[in-house]
């Protein structure tokens, strides 16, 4: 049992920086995902804590201890990789016994303990088989396998769920969260899913470019995103964004031409003038009768997935007119998406008129892309 | 899953394989068929009558001690080019796995030797070990060891194995070369957390997954150490002294071209063909056995 604690770690191959400044408390037994699109450095930081790759700079401790400088088998942890890495000439026992043995564990002990952990992973019948003779599904067990039977103080997952089908993933998902309840173990988890990463967190550490943008939970991470990237990287299909003035009144933006968007939940009135970026998720625009309207949406196109239907198309004006005009200095908008519940009866080409649920306004600095906190 | 070819003409496909069917015949089943065929016959010493004798080429070899001999000497020399050139080979090929500046410049480096034809091979170590001006028999001198090749076999067969084997080591090089970065970094990385060091990663991780290229080259290199090092022993030793490094391939030559018996020589040959085929035989089906996984 452990806890990790990274200081201003960064990393440097030759003369570009891959990872710019990471400061994270982990506590013990927590389950943190690192998330972000892919090329961001999630890798390059879950194996800077492995022990894989050197830490330029800054400093990493499992349970207070700091680990710059240990190899990887001092650091007590275990790993599980996207592509397995099973041994391919050993049977799943060997493959699982491999680290046991090494630390000269008795005979009796390694079997059962790896005993211990095929029944938890539903491995019985499959320990002397070799790699090739499983199914992704099983080899996937396999490797979780490797790592727990170790105990290590932390487990460390880089993306173990991108090899399997959708159906799969979701069972695994599921699997591994129960797993990590039941023995507690801190971990680590990479992912580029972000459907994967809010279903597993305690808490989620959001990257972009080599920097976290966010570390907090789940829910706060979709309810207050720290700034326009996490908004628009959490949450399926993603944040709309809207360029706009807050109105004198405090409760009301400007969003051009004859278009005006109100939040009766939130006072803006510190911010009234202020030129800022508006977002609002999908399933926060409501469609309503054209006399409750605030702006509309030109539908160019209807996804229908069954349990809700997916609107795209452009804002407009209450005449027509597109939003967006020379006064805000912005040019149109592009597609907005909104998220009917049901099967809902829109139709493409159709005006769909909108309003805005209360106080789900989220404001951002249009230059900075922070989010304008007191909303 | 096999992907059939139709063919417009019914003789295209037989036209297509032609001209190896006929590379095959002229190269090797013609050849080896005459060695079969004068393996039974006796001719006299002047070459005008010929007889057959039936298996009695054979018998006589194998009562002949300076056959013997050189089957003796056939085996410590193969198995010492096979054995050193592997491991060579593979020490190389982890050594340039772990290089990352000048890779390029070193791989080109050590297969530089492969370009060069055997008998060169031979004539440069003969200079290298020459009693008289060779720096390395100069520098054993120094050691206290008196290298002379003229007339110790040992020193004479240590001369040719080490010319074959510096010769084949950049062939192995290259394969170990290629099956190393065949292997996954990751596994070699879930080995070190699994609490693994460098030799034991190697020898429970890396050698097991190269065992196809290894038992591969094991053929390749036998048959080398069998056949092609000819030109080695030919411009270096010529068999001797005494017949230290006469090999079976050179025994087969000398016999033949120069002892001018030409029943002795054929039976010769066709025992290093049966030879050679047990071997890859042997060799393929314990690959087709043991070495998947
Ligand atoms: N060995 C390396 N040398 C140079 N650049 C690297 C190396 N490994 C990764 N990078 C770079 O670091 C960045 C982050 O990579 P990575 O951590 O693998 O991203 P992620 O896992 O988030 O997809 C990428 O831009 C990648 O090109
Ligand atoms: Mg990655």
């Amino acid at each position: 049992m452990a806890e990790i604690c990274m200081r201003g770690v960064r990393k440097r191959y030759g003369d570009t920086q891959v990872i710019h400044g990471i400061d994270v408390e982990i506590a013990d037994g927590e389950f943190i995902v690192i998330v972000g699109p892919s090329g961001c450095g999630k890798s390059t930081l879950l194996r800077m804590v492995a022990g894989l790759e050197t830490i330029t700079e800054g400093e990493i401790s499992i349970g207070g201890r700091v680990v710059n400088q240990l190899e990887p088998k001092e650091r007590d942890i275990a790993m599980v990789f996207q592509n397995y890495a099973l041994y391919p000439h050993m049977s799943v026992f060997d493959n699982m016994a491999y680290g046991l043995k090494i630390a000269r564990t008795p005979k009796d002990e390694i079997r059962a303990r790896v005993e211990e952990a095929a029944k938890l992973l539903e491995l019985g019948g499959l320990l002397e088989r070799k790699p090739r003779q499983l199914s992704g599904g099983q080899r996937q067990r396999v490797a979780m396998g490797r790592a727990i039977v170790r105990k290590p103080a932390v487990f460390l997952f880089d993306e173990p769920l991108s090899n399997l089908d959708a159906k799969l993933r979701v069972q695994m998902r599921l699997e591994i969260k129960q797993l990590q309840r039941k023995l507690g173990t801190t971990s680590l988890y990479v992912t580029h899913d972000q459907i994967e990463a809010m279903t597993l967190a305690d808490r989620l550490v959001v990257m972009n470019q080599g920097r976290a943008e966010q570390i907090d939970t789940p829910m706060a991470v979709y309810s207050d995103p720290a700034t326009t990237f996490v908004a628009g990287f959490i949450g399926s299909p993603a944040m709309n964004f809207l360029a706009g003035t807050v109105e004198a009144d405090g409760h009301g933006l400007f969003l051009g031409g004859d278009a005006r968007i109100s939040d009766k939940g939130s006072d803006l009135s510190g911010l009234a003038g202020r030129a800022v970026t508006l977002g609002v998720r999908p399933e926060h625009l409501l469609a309503v009768g054209e006399s409750e309207a605030e702006i509309r949406l030109g539908v160019e196109l209807v996804e229908t997935l069954g349990a809700d239907t997916l609107a795209h198309g452009r804002p407009v004006g209450a005449a027509g007119t597109p939003l967006g005009d020379a006064a805000l200095g912005g040019e149109a908008p592009g597609l907005i998406t909104v998220r009917l519940p049901g099967l809902a009866p829109v139709r493409e080409g159709e005006r769909l008129p909108l309003r805005m649920a209360e106080g789900e306004l989220h404001l951002f600095d249009p230059d900075s892309g922070r989010r304008i906190a007191d909303v | 899953m096999h992907k059939r070819v139709t063919f417009r003409h019914p003789l295209l496909p037989y036209l297509l394989v032609l001209p190896q069917l006929a590379i095959t015949f002229v190269f090797f089943l013609w050849p080896a068929s005459q060695a079969l065929y004068y393996s039974v016959l006796r001719q006299d010493p002047f070459g005008l009558k010929t007889k057959f004798v039936g298996l009695q080429n054979f018998e006589r070899l194998f009562s002949d001690p300076t056959y013997l001999n050189s089957f003796d000497v056939t085996i410590v020399f193969s198995l010492s080019v096979t054995l050193s050139g592997m491991a060579l080979g593979l020490l190389f090929a982890v050594m340039a796995d772990r290089v990352v500046k000048g890779a390029a410049t070193y791989k080109t480096l050590l297969i530089w030797p492969y370009a060069v034809a055997p008998a060169v091979a031979g004539v440069l170590w003969w200079f290298l070990f020459n009693p008289t001006i060779g720096i390395l028999a100069y520098a054993l001198r120094s050691l206290g060891y008196d290298w002379n090749h003229a007339v110790s076999g040992t020193d004479a067969l240590i001369l040719v194995i080490v010319a074959s084997t510096w010769k084949q080591v950049s062939y192995n090089f290259l394969f170990f070369l290629a099956g190393l970065q065949a292997i996954p970094k990751s596994l070699i990385e879930a080995a070190a957390i699994d609490g693994a060091g460098p030799a034991r990663r190697f020898w429970t991780i890396v050698f097991p997954l190269l065992s196809p290229t290894t038992f591969f080259l094991l053929v390749v290199n036998m048959v080398y150490a069998f056949f092609e090092t000819f030109g080695v022993v030919h411009a270096t030793t010529s068999g001797g002294p005494g017949q230290a490094t006469t090999i079976l391939v050179y025994k087969v030559f000398n016999d033949g071209f120069i002892g001018l018996n030409l029943g002795s020589s054929a039976a010769q040959s066709v025992i290093l063909m049966v030879i050679v085929i047990s071997l890859t035989m042997i060799q393929f089906r314990f690959i087709e056995r043991r070495v998947q996984y």
